[in-house]
């Protein structure tokens, strides 16, 4: 009896811990100057595929033009325009990470503005990713969560990897915290969701200074040619290593000095 | 230069080279083409040149003292370096130990091609080939004596030693045979079940987590795992730990995605999930490697092993690749408490194919 006690007011305790967080109306949204901005900078910029009010444009066999963005979050915003992958460069298997269009209070407006169009992830805060008060255990079990749920797609180091059709799991070199964790929430591309209630704020925390303490380290091993295993290696040892071997004995064998002075 | 070598017994003619080309003394029966003899022998600096010898000799010993200094400059830095410094974005001990060591080889190596291509005596050296064959009158020899031997052991005459004599060796190969028992006990049944079965719920991996149906949104990948793995006996002690812990786990993990119901096209597999919530084996049906590359807006699952790919929404049908069974999908339920569960093992053998399976 007092186990289901227990039972029930921790799982009241924790779901009053975590369910706010995820359909919560973003703050943002409540800055009606802000929203106003951000539909500006959006009819400009994104309404010719995402339809005038982020409602999505069906083509004519029924696939997505561009999708809807009811319901994706400030945070999705946040991480594909915050990125440069969103305006969309061109037409390809992915949209591919560059330099951000639109500067930072213009994010910050979009952001705003999809988050107006229904309750979604907002920009996740540092809750996220403030790795200043991790322990060493938080650190062995962000690398535990990692490599359950992370390295399949981006590496066990976070060097990415090929997914199928061309497309592919980008590195997370030097990834942001904030653009880390918006990417978690929000399933950006062929990515799935990571949601709180799986895995919880202070776990995603905990993963992100896993990785960046993998990326901050030296390769004790020796160098870690990008850390994308065998390929790399293999390229290396084979033909950097044993082409330099047989190169070096053929040009020892044929190499003689020879004079023609008695 | 020529290299002939000599296969045959004791030393073989040597002759020296001489300067003018000659052709070399035939033996025995005559050869197909006329020996067209050695090439003029021309001498190197160092052979003419006195100056030039003594520099190479400079030369090979400075390589060889230095690569004495690098030796002893690994065994200085092995007590000097610190083990976790780190140079140019390596270990800084490695670094050095393997400048130091090889360096000291490549050193020896240098100086000993050095000094045996500029120093040692290079006069040309014809070795004749022989036949490798013995002597007709040692076959000879040899054959009478194996007779000698056959006759005064009586192998061929006493007929009941020899039969025992091989019986014994044959039951020699017993024991080998019996030994293989050792390999064993079959595995039964149990390539055929997981750990899970009905009432199981599935919890996250690592943490243990159970899972509600509220928790999984549109587009999400849950590693999940039996609860069984993380629950404990009346004692307190872990239900499988260790070896069979691990065992257990590999063949019972699994993903657990959510698609929109519009998008799933199996009605098979729709109905073992729950509102669009799918749980499937995470070992590839083609040699067992752990997949969870899930591409969430193809509903796509790549091995990143030999690149088969499953279609979920589809009932894990390989849609490209070696493998050559879907991936077996677990049915799901939902308990009094409202977490996800296990309504039995899965539907088919989970991993790689074996020989015994059955095939329907």
């Amino acid at each position: 009896m007092l186990v289901l006690l227990l039972g029930l007011v921790a799982v009241g305790a924790l779901y009053a811990a975590l369910a706010p967080r995820t359909v919560q109306a973003d703050d943002l949204a409540d800055d009606a100057d802000l929203v106003a901005e951000g539909r500006e900078l959006f009819l400009t910029g994104c309404a010719s595929c995402h339809g005038d009010n982020g409602q999505g444009i069906l083509q004519a066999g029924g696939g997505a033009y561009g999708p809807s963005l009811i319901g994706v979050g400030a945070a999705a915003a946040y991480f594909q325009v915050g990125t440069g992958r969103m305006p969309l460069a061109q037409n390809s298997q992915q949209a591919p990470e560059r330099d951000p269009i639109y500067d930072e209070a213009e994010i910050e407006a979009l952001s705003a503005f999809v988050a107006s169009l229904g309750p979604g992830p907002a920009i996740p805060g540092p809750e996220y990713y403030d790795v200043s008060e991790v322990s060493e255990e938080d650190l062995a079990r962000g690398g535990e969560f990692f490599r359950t749920n992370c390295t399949a797609c981006h590496n066990s180091v976070g060097a990415g990897g090929a997914l199928s059709g061309g497309r592919y799991a980008p590195s997370l070199e030097g990834v942001e915290g904030s653009i880390f964790a918006a990417a978690l929430l929000t399933g950006p591309q062929q990515m799935p969701v990571f949601s709180d209630e799986v895995i919880s704020p202070e776990d995603k925390r905990n993963i992100y200074a896993y990785l960046r303490t993998v990326q901050d380290q030296p390769d004790y091993g020796g160098f870690g040619l990008g850390g994308i295993g065998p390929v790399s290696e293999g390229l290396v040892a084979w033909v950097l290593g044993i082409g330099v071997l047989v190169g070096a004995a053929a040009w020892i064998g044929k190499h003689t000095v020879r004079t023609d002075k008695t | 230069m020529s290299d002939d070598r000599s296969t045959d017994r004791g030393a073989s003619e040597v002759e020296p080279a001489h300067p003018e080309a000659r052709p070399v003394e035939r033996h025995g029966d005559g050869e197909p083409y006329p020996n067209p003899g050695i090439e003029p022998h021309r001498p190197r600096p160092t052979d003419v040149d006195d100056k030039a010898d003594r520099r190479v000799e400079r030369q090979v010993s400075t390589l060889f003292a230095v690569s004495a200094l690098l030796t002893l400059g690994f065994c200085v830095a092995y007590f000097a370096v610190d083990k976790y410094s780190a140079w140019a974005g390596t270990n800084a001990l490695n670094l050095v130990l393997g400048c130091t060591l090889g360096g000291a080889l490549l050193l020896i190596g240098i100086g000993a091609i050095q000094w045996s291509k500029m120093l040692m005596d290079d006069h040309e050296v014809v070795e004749l080939r022989h036949s490798s064959g013995s002597s007709a009158e040692d076959q000879v020899e040899a054959l009478a004596s194996f007779e000698q031997g056959a006759a005064e052991s009586g192998f061929g005459r006493r007929r009941m030693l020899r039969g025992s004599l091989l019986a014994s060796l044959g039951v020699l190969g017993l024991p080998a045979v019996i030994l293989l028992g050792d390999l064993g006990p079959l595995p039964g049944n149990r390539p055929r079940e997981t750990v899970w079965a009905k009432g199981v719920r599935v919890v996250t991996d690592p943490e243990g987590e159970p899972l509600r149906l509220s928790d999984i949104q549109l587009g999400q990948l849950v590693n999940a795992q039996p609860s069984v793995l993380f629950e404990t006996d009346e004692e307190g002690e872990p239900l499988y730990e260790g070896t069979e812990r691990l065992n257990a786990k590999a063949k019972a993990s699994v993903i657990l995605v959510r698609i929109d119901p519009a998008d799933l096209v199996n009605t098979d597999s729709v109905a073992k999930g729950v509102e669009g919530v799918l749980c499937f084996s995470k070992i590839c049906t083609h040699l067992g490697c752990p997949i969870s590359l899930y591409e969430q807006q193809l509903r796509r699952v790549l091995c990143p092993c030999h690149q088969s790919t499953f279609d979920l929404a589809d009932g894990a049908k390989v849609i490209f690749g070696p493998a050559a069974r879907s991936l077996p999908q677990l049915d799901l339920g939902v308990d009094e408490q409202g977490y996800l569960i296990a309504l039995g093992d899965f539907d088919a053998i989970v991993g790689a194919s074996f020989p015994e399976m059955t095939q329907d």
